[in-house]
């Protein structure tokens, strides 16, 4: 079955403290060519059936009226995963 | 009068509120987020915790409860809603307070007996506080960096909607020391900071006078009383 995924990033210009926390482990790892980490979230909704037009459009608006927060995130990706067995649905 | 006080699936404070809402003189309703059924309460108290592990966002999915429906009607009516903590977060991912609750800047948790000024005392639930009140509630959360638009920060300072501001410190990055705001109207208050937590002398903060003597937060409560009474 097809998989729609979404991914929500905190916005830019907002301080992200779980992605200054990893970027300071990192650091002290010895990791220090990393400038910077962010860390945001990506959703996995698989779908019954065809990927179609109207099923982005419904994805699309989950995304931004449940899945992100728009005062604090940016939807940042929509797209659909095809397993191999899956290949001939292709998104329309 | 009666206040409802709204359990969620990780709710911790809802006894607490309703202690609170008891010590005020009011009655206190458990209301349950799964129904449509508000009981006839004629003010509601989101009360603080981690509703559904603060999974998605904090608020988030307790915001799509069932009773949540129903509050927002209610909160449209001019009905009292004060969300404490999580309840906040809730209204703000509900829409019936602008901007949004983030991580502290600092990372951490916190938890520590918070000075606040009172700088609307015109609201449901401050009308009982003198102007510029300065006063001591508990604080404690991960996720209560206040954020907004530069044009809603705009709107809440120039409206006069910042209700409670952090004193002394900003204890976890909230724009212009915001700990909690109400809505145009005045009926629905959020905040951080938690007035149910100091309503009983041997309960509370400590205060100049005495260890945990401090009852700050009973007015929330008994102003939401004032607002009653004046109706009836």
């Amino acid at each position: 079955m097809p998989t729609i995924v979404v991914e929500v990033m905190p916005k830019a210009e907002l301080l992200d403290p779980q992605g200054k926390a990893v970027g300071g482990a990192l650091a002290r790892l010895g990791q220090s060519k990393f400038t910077n980490v962010r860390l945001g979230k990506r959703f996995e909704l698989t779908v019954e059936g065809p990927v179609d037009a109207a099923v982005l459009a419904e994805v699309a608006k989950l995304a931004d009226e449940i899945l992100s927060n728009s005062v604090i995130e940016d939807v940042v990706g929509i797209h659909v995963v095809l397993e191999a067995d899956d290949a001939s649905q292709a998104p329309a | 009068m009666r206040i409802g006080v709204v359990t969620f699936p990780g709710s911790l404070d809802d006894r607490d509120a309703q202690r609170a809402v008891r010590l005020a003189g009011a009655s206190a309703v458990a209301l349950w987020h799964g129904t449509h059924d508000l009981e006839g309460v004629d003010a509601i108290v989101l009360p603080g915790g981690f509703s559904y592990g603060d999974y998605l966002r904090c608020g988030a999915i307790a915001s799509h409860s069932p009773i949540m429906a129903e509050i927002i009607e209610a909160a449209e009516r001019g009905v009292p809603v004060l969300g404490i903590c999580n309840g906040f977060q809730m209204l703000t991912e509900a829409h019936l307070l602008p901007g949004g609750l983030i991580r502290n800047d600092h990372g951490n948790f916190i938890c520590r007996d918070q000075g606040l000024r009172v700088e609307n005392n015109s609201t449901a639930w401050t009308n009982g506080f003198a102007a510029n009140a300065e006063i001591t509630i508990p604080l404690k959360n991960g996720e209560g960096g206040f954020i907004a638009s530069a044009e809603t920060i705009a709107e809440l300072e120039g409206e006069g909607r910042v209700v409670v501001r952090y004193l002394g410190m900003n204890p976890n990055g909230s724009i212009n020391d915001i700990a909690g705001i109400s809505n145009q109207r005045g009926n629905v208050v959020g905040l951080m900071p938690h007035p149910e937590h100091a309503v009983e002398e041997g309960f509370g903060p400590d205060t100049a006078s005495a260890m945990r003597s401090g009852t700050d937060g009973l007015t929330f409560f008994t102003s939401a009383l004032i607002g009653f009474l004046a109706t009836v």
